[in-house]
């Protein structure tokens, strides 16, 4: 009997095109919808802020290098992982990341919490060459990053577009996106002081790169390396093991 | 194959190749201080060489011969050498990628040239530029003569095929350039996608309506899978790559998708990809060449039907199980891990019901390479997937996960599956397409079998043994209760298996390249043959029916 009604869709294109898109559509529907709806799904932080926008900067460096093909950035609720990396990593912590970083491969150590781990001369040196750091390493050379300029003047389209999608930038994070980006390598200077009231005095600024002169790639991507973890103190709060908060100034 | 259009016909595919050059005389005015800029210009070039063909002979006198009465077969050539050339390419980059994790200096110090940039070259190269070019003329092909009747257009089927090759330049430059949105298996940029879903689209119809004149009362089973492949991936490349570019100036895009979202969409897209790209096309292509070669029907109607409905419907709850342990909530994880194990039901209904399909033809299998090409495929399908079930337990996979058990998996799926099913199909194909006997050389194919069984293996093997290993020093204690090993000590284990695997792919790229040249000199110089016509209307043999 089904054999027979199978027979009587095989006549049709658009039957069959309708069937198909029935059956594909339940799963994605089913999974993807309630991830909106469910309130659970998402922890609540009010301590969270945004990302400057030198670490915004940076982080689309680590997207353009494709970083994120060797690094996670999800710690897993697994015992051996929470004890190497740090505290598991909740869904809040990504709530303002377009696109998500978890990433699938760990070819280098999962970085989620690598913010505060290393100094900022720790990481310039180990990504203009890793191997003068960690001699058995793989991970590639980055040596164009500290002689290429950050590229400023835009800074406040991306901060805009992404307010469109629902970050919560205000007007005037937007309007200095430029200012604040050469401020938060910038330190003791007008500029710094903007980055500190408008993103709380939390905010590391620092000579990432060593130069003040001018703010390079290098200095963003650090930047964004060293906040990773600390955009919200809620994963020390209540897991399993609770650990101590990292102090964001040291 | 110009020629064989009619003089309107070359006008109107003047007209489109030069509206395209327009599109992409403004993107490289509106993003003139962006890598927009740069697509632009590629846009334009690209353009420039299509119109600069269709100039050279739009004056040319009209096609002689009645086109109603053959198949429509230029496009389906031109699509298989781009198939093979984006095989080679893509392969090429594999290996090169493969090479830089044991010797990280093949990165030259260009930024370029850096594994994060190059490494989506590789996966857009094989699975779209050697995987999609091969889906497109392969469902071409099929779709002509399991319906009797020629494809439902003259032009369009170029601009399928193509737009889906811009589309594949656009990506891959991009990434060169690091542009990227580096959603895996989706990175290319928001202009990139738009065109995508333009040809897409074009496709569909094209298929469709192709479809519709079929001269035969059902829909043959490949056809089912093809279409599976078109529509299915067309909801998932919408969906997933819906993003906010930074301006019209701007390649940068953000997705709509925040986070945890963002998380799920990504890998209902990515293992769906896998699914209605990598399986339900394949599949496709398996269906058709696997009983003409064998010269034996399919085994049996009702198991084609549950692996098709069953593959189609349980795959697209699957792919939460990339995110097991992670900040998704723990109920999709649950639903992703029994989808996936329910999976296998399909997936070995498919592979069973193509291996008992050879029973009777062994004695073919032994002797024919072309017809071992396939029937290893579907060995290494049935092997995958069943692992692919194994690694969506949530215990498997906390010790799988993040390794290189799962770069592992997607080769045994990739190279012994995808690949494999591919080759058998275009020397299948690519004597009667030319109109040829039988390939240049059967010792070439012989060879190029081996070479890819043992690239495989040896790459299979190396990855499992990496990857467990991995993940097992990751989770070692100490008698004291502390971590044992340190992330630096485990890669250091690695550095062995990061060698062999490149050599296993080095194996591969040669076979590859051995098949370049079978099928080059089978164009060039194997001897015509006089076939039973091949034509539509006119009933031939049909496999299956
Ligand atoms: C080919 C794979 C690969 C790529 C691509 C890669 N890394 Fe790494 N990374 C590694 C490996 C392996 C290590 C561990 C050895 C070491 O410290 O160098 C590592 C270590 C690190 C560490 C130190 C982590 C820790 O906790 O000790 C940081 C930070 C880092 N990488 C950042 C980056 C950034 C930023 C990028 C992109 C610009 C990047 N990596 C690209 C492989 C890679």
């Amino acid at each position: 009997m089904p054999e027979l009604f199978h027979r009587k869709l095989e006549r049709s294109a658009i039957g069959f095109v309708i069937a198909i898109i029935a059956a594909a559509s339940v799963g994605g529907i089913v999974e993807i919808a309630p991830l909106f709806t469910i309130d659970e799904t998402i922890e609540h932080a009010p301590d969270m802020r945004v990302y400057t926008p030198l670490e915004l900067a940076g982080r689309n460096i680590y997207v353009r290098e494709g970083c994120y093909a060797c690094h996670s950035q999800m710690i897993r609720t697994l015992r051996d992982e929470v004890e190497r990396y740090g505290p598991y990593s909740l869904a809040v912590e990504s709530q303002y990341d377009r696109p998500m970083l978890w990433g699938s491969k760990r070819t280098g150590p999962d970085l989620a919490r690598v913010g505060g781990k290393y100094s900022d001369f720790w990481h310039v040196a180990h990504l203009t060459n890793p191997r003068d750091v960690v001699p058995e390493s793989n991970m590639p050379a980055y040596t164009w990053l500290a002689r290429t300029t950050l590229k400023t003047d835009d800074l406040p389209q991306h901060l805009a577009a992404q307010r469109a999608l629902g970050v919560p930038y205000t007007d005037a994070m937007v309007e200095n996106a430029a200012r604040d980006a050469y401020g938060q390598a910038t330190p003791d200077t007008d500029f710094s002081s903007g980055v500190t009231e408008r993103y709380g005095d939390k905010t590391l600024v620092s000579a990432f790169d060593g130069v003040t002169t001018h703010v390079t790639e290098m200095d963003a991507l650090v930047a964004y390396l060293q906040v990773l973890g600390r955009l919200t103190g809620a994963a020390y709060e209540d897991t399993a093991a609770p650990e101590k908060k990292p102090d964001p100034e040291s | 194959m110009i020629s064989n259009l009619t003089s309107s016909e070359r006008q109107y595919a003047l007209l489109i190749a030069v509206a395209v050059a327009l599109a992409g005389l403004a993107m490289a005015a509106l993003g003139r201080s962006d890598t927009l800029g740069v697509h632009g210009v590629i846009v334009m070039l690209f353009a420039g060489v299509v119109i600069y063909l269709i100039m050279s002979s739009l004056y040319g006198p009209e096609p002689t011969e009645d086109r109603a009465v053959s198949y429509y077969d230029d496009p389906i050539k031109v699509g298989i050498v781009l198939s093979m050339a984006w095989a080679v390419f893509g392969m090429f980059m594999g290996v090169w990628v493969a090479a830089q994790l044991a010797w990280p200096d093949l990165a030259f110090d260009a930024a370029w040239s850096s594994f994060g940039r190059l490494r989506p070259t590789h996966t857009s190269g094989v699975i779209f530029g050697f995987g999609g070019n091969a889906l497109i003329a392969t469902s071409f092909h099929v779709v002509q003569r399991t319906s009797r009747a020629r494809l439902a257009g003259q032009i369009s089927p170029w601009f399928v095929l193509l737009g889906f090759n811009l589309f594949c330049v656009l990506a891959i430059s991009g990434y060169l350039l690091g542009t990227t949105q580096s959603k895996e298996y989706a990175e290319a940029e928001w202009y990139a996608d738009l065109w995508l879903v333009i040809v897409w689209v074009t496709y569909f119809i094209l298929y469709i309506a192709t479809i519709a004149r079929r001269k035969e009362p059902h829909i043959y089973v490949a056809n089912w899978y093809f279409m599976a492949f078109i529509l299915v991936v067309a909801i998932l490349h919408i969906v997933n790559n819906l993003a906010l570019p930074v301006s019209w100036g701007h390649a940068k895009s953000y997705t709509i998708w925040p986070g945890v979202q963002d998380a799920m969409v990504q890998w209902w897209y990515g293992h769906n990809a896998v699914a209605f790209f990598l399986t339900a096309g394949f599949l496709g292509m398996l269906y058709y060449y696997l009983p003409v070669r064998a010269q034996r029907p399919i085994f049996s109607y009702r198991l084609s039907i549950l692996s098709f409905w069953g593959i189609t419907f349980f795959y697209m709850w699957a792919g939460s199980h990339h995110l097991h342990y992670t900040a998704l909530p723990h109920w999709v994880q649950t639903l992703g891990m029994t989808f996936s194990v329910m999976l296998l039901v399909p997936s070995w209904a498919s592979a069973g019901n193509a291996l008992l399909t050879l029973n009777g033809a062994w004695h073919r299998v032994r002797d024919d390479a072309t017809l071992r090409f396939m029937m290893a495929a579907v060995v290494f399908y049935g092997l995958s997937t069943f692992e692919g079930s194994f690694m969506a337990i949530r215990p498997v996979n906390s010790l799988s996960h993040y390794t290189d058990w799962t770069v592992g998996h997607v080769h045994a799926g990739a190279l012994g599956w995808v690949a494999l099913i591919t080759f058998g199909s275009v020397y299948t194909l690519v004597p009667a397409l030319w109109k040829r006997e039988r390939m240049y050389s059967a010792a070439l194919v012989e060879v190029h079998f081996w070479l890819a069984i043992a690239g495989t293996l040896i790459y299979v093997f190396a990855m499992w043994n990496s990857g467990i290993i991995q993940g097992l020093m990751w989770r070692t204690y100490t008698e004291e209760g502390a971590l044992a090993y340190s992330f630096v000590d485990s890669l250091v284990a690695m550095y062995p298996y990061y060698i062999a695997r490149a050599f296993g792919g080095l194996l591969f790229l040669l076979g590859a390249v051995v098949g370049c040249y079978n099928i080059w000199m089978t164009v060039r110089s194997a001897p015509l043959a006089v076939r039973e016509t091949d034509a539509p209307v006119v009933p031939a043999a049909v496999p299956g029916e």
